[in-house]
């Protein structure tokens, strides 16, 4: 196993890549899949610790993250689909229902 | 030395990849970009040893949410949206604010590793053949110690299934 | 470099896989023209090549030099990646298999079977991408009901190998055959409901008939594959046998023994080891008697040619049956041999007969149409595989209870099987039919 700086300055990259991507972007999918891309590199950090430790509770925390994200991601797609069908649209600027 | 070899490749193709991933004009090659920094990711968990959370990651973000990204991607995606404004009004603001958090994290861990004796035990890892055998490890811990959390994730992705199944069926 | 050398052994099985393999393949299909030929009561290639043997060269040759057709407004990319993603998927699924306790190229994976079934299930990704890359609605329909097709076996097929893994308890795939060995009895034998489910369930996901839908000629222009011409087409090809050898293959780990000959561990019925070599001494001796039949020069040295090849495998199967009995000081030696050179018998002779049944099905039942085949995977086969786990579950419990092991196990999953078969039958015929007038507005949109 490598030093553990290596692993977290990993995960710190991927976050900061998924964090930049939510903010930024304007298609709604994408936000999602920035999403996706923040909960692994927690997973990275987990697993990470988990090896240095030599406690497996940390790949058990990482399955429940994978299992969450699942679950997470399929309403996720299916609020969208059901937004699309009304709006015929996936930007999140035009998603301003909500607004007088 | 191969160690090192893998976790640098992976770990270059995860950032290469996520980098893709949130800049790409058409959706498709993002989630493309995405499934190479997953199973990238997927790789450094078999180079940590993590040989069950290696396969159950290929098999349900790769191959479960993945799939539903793409199918989603196909049923809404527009040719005109391609055209129109990939990043929002806000971009370089929030860039801004993104790079100060990873400056501010990053120093914070350059810091702990160089203080002596302060910050993240430094501790060396068990070597590689006195690891107990993964599934079992794992298995054992989910049905013994974290037994709670399993019978609630399992009711979580029931209510995710009735949930996602409401959200996407048609009013007829 | 040092770390070279440790990993050639895999470095070079790995050429070694994707050079032999697509000729493996090419002479798969080979054989499933001469089984289709059977079946139909004619003859299949017989021009190019003594009895149509050069025909996968001569196919392989034409699908190489045919131009190389690219839709108008395709995403490049993705329809360069699609063929690739699907080969590469197959093609690592081969590297987690085992043929006998040796010839294994990733040694002691603690996640064996696993790791097949995960990395050819990404193969999906093949299918989906090239439907959508070939800018066409047919390609894209057809893609998309592959995929859920797809997907929705492989839950199925899962949960019949995770019934098949109880008895196990390992997913290492050398373990398994192993605890087939203590037991004494193939674990097919003690679950057959499972074993029938993945059957099913494997011929969906390789999208072979009767769920063949989205590669039918008749249906959709062969759907996902249309657009997809010469080399491109062949990468397709080569996955799908290869899928079909690498489904076959876990099913014969898992649920027919591996590479243990049938009764294993009964010591009586050890003649059994003899059956290889006479059987392949039978077939040459058919070769030779067929010899003086033949209507040229050349097509009788064939036939020598290939009575000596099968005379050669003979030897080779019975040298180390043999050679025990003849000097029995030299048994501890012949060991290792005998499991590698007798077991890679039986393993390929049981992945033949699964290949062998799927190509009998394929050329005996009507095709299923999509909601037909959709119905059957989540109305029928999840349900009973999910209660198949549950009652063979709960069979091992009492099984353990009364002390029974191995064959005597057969008394408590044998009922648990039937239980879970009736109650799945039950669920099936028990379903509300949907209004016939309310369906036909809304199936084109459920099942997309």
């Amino acid at each position: 196993m490598l030093p553990i700086g290596h692993y977290l300055f990993l995960g710190l990259a991927l976050f900061i890549i998924g964090v930049i991507g939510v903010v930024t972007r304007r298609n709604v999918i994408v936000i999602l899949m920035s999403i996706e891309l923040i909960l692994n590199a927690v997973n990275i950090n987990l697993v990470a610790f988990s090896r240095l430790y030599g406690d497996v509770a940390g790949q058990v925390f990482a399955l429940f993250i994978i299992a969450d994200a699942a679950a997470e991601a399929a309403v996720g797609l299916g609020i969208i689909i059901a937004f699309f069908r009304n709006r015929e649209t996936v930007l999140e600027d035009e998603m301003d229902l909500l607004k007088w | 030395m191969l160690d090192q070899v893998i976790f640098y490749l992976f770990a270059a193709i995860a950032v290469v990849s996520a980098i893709l991933t949130v800049t790409r004009r058409n959706v498709v090659h993002s989630a493309i970009f995405l499934i190479t920094a997953l199973l990238a990711t997927a790789g450094i968990f078999l180079q940590l040893r993590a040989e069950f959370l290696f396969i159950v990651q290929i098999i349900l973000y790769v191959g479960g949410i993945m799939v539903l990204f793409v199918f989603v991607i196909m049923l809404v995606n527009l040719d005109v949206a391609v055209r129109q404004l990939q990043f929002a009004r806000q971009k370089w603001v929030a860039l801004l604010i993104s790079l100060a958090l990873a400056a501010q994290v990053g120093l914070m861990f350059w810091s702990t590793g160089k203080m002596p004796g302060q910050g993240v035990p430094v501790l060396a890892a068990a070597p590689v053949d006195k690891l107990p055998l993964n599934s079992e490890a794992v298995a054992k811990s989910l049905f013994e110690t974290y037994l709670l959390p399993f019978e609630i994730a399992s009711v979580l992705l029931l209510v995710a299934m009735i949930g996602a199944v409401v959200m996407a069926k048609k009013r007829t | 470099m040092e770390f070279v050398k440790q990993y050639w052994a895999p470095l070079v099985c790995g050429l070694v896989i994707v050079g032999v393999l697509p000729l493996i393949v090419g002479y798969v299909v080979l054989v499933e023209r001469k089984i289709m030929a059977d079946m139909q009561a004619r003859l299949g290639p017989m021009r190019v090549g003594p009895h149509g043997l050069l025909q996968p060269i001569a196919d392989a040759v034409k699908l190489l030099i045919k131009e190389d057709i690219i839709p108008e407004d395709a995403d490049k990319l993705v329809f360069w990646l699609a063929p690739v993603l699907s080969v590469a998927a197959a093609l690592l699924a081969i590297a987690g298999l085992a043929i006998g306790p040796a010839f294994q190229i990733a040694k002691d994976v603690n996640i064996g079977i696993l790791f097949v079934v995960g990395v050819s299930a990404m193969g999906i990704f093949g299918i989906v991408l090239g439907g959508w890359a070939s800018n066409s609605h047919y390609s894209l329909i057809g893609a998309l009901r592959s995929s859920a097709q797809l997907v929705s076996y492989e839950t199925a097929a899962g949960m019949a190998l995770v019934c098949g893994l109880l008895f196990a308890g390992t997913l290492n795939i050398t373990s398994i055959v192993q605890a087939q060995y203590d037991q004494g009895i193939w674990f097919g034998l003690l679950a057959p409901v499972a074993f029938f489910v993945y059957l099913v369930a494997s011929i969906a996901e390789t999208n072979r008939a009767p769920f063949d839908l989205p590669e039918a000629e008749s249906e959709l222009v062969a759907g996902y594959m249309t657009e997809f011409s010469g080399f491109r087409w062949s990468l397709y090809f080569l996955a799908e046998y290869t899928n079909m050898i690498v489904v076959a293959s876990v099913a014969t780990t898992l649920f027919l023994g591996g590479w243990l000959r049938p009764f294993p561990k009964t010591t009586w019925l050890s003649f059994i080891d003899f059956l290889p070599p006479l059987l392949m001494i039978s077939v040459g001796v058919y070769c030779l008697i067929r010899t003086p039949k033949q209507p040229a020069r050349v097509q009788q040295l064939f036939m020598l040619a290939v009575a000596g090849l099968c005379f050669a495998v003979a030897l080779v199967l019975a040298a180390p049956v043999l050679l025990p009995i003849i000097k029995p000081s030299l048994a501890a030696a012949v060991k290792p041999y005998y499991e590698g050179i007798l077991g890679g018998f039986w393993f390929v002779f049981k992945v033949s007969a699964y290949i062998y049944f799927f190509m009998w099905l394929r050329f005996t039942l009507p095709r299923y149409r999509f909601d037909q085949l959709m119905r059957l995977g989540w109305h029928f086969l999840i349900p009973l595989s999910i209660i198949n786990v549950l009652l063979i579950g709960i069979a091992m419990i009492a099984g353990q209870y009364f002390h029974l092991a191995g064959w005597s196990l057969l008394l408590t999953t044998i009922p648990a099987s039937i239980i879970a078969l009736i109650v799945a039958l039950f669920i099936l015929a028990t379903e509300q039919k949907t209004e016939p007038q309310k369906a036909s507005g809304a199936a084109p949109d459920s099942y997309a």
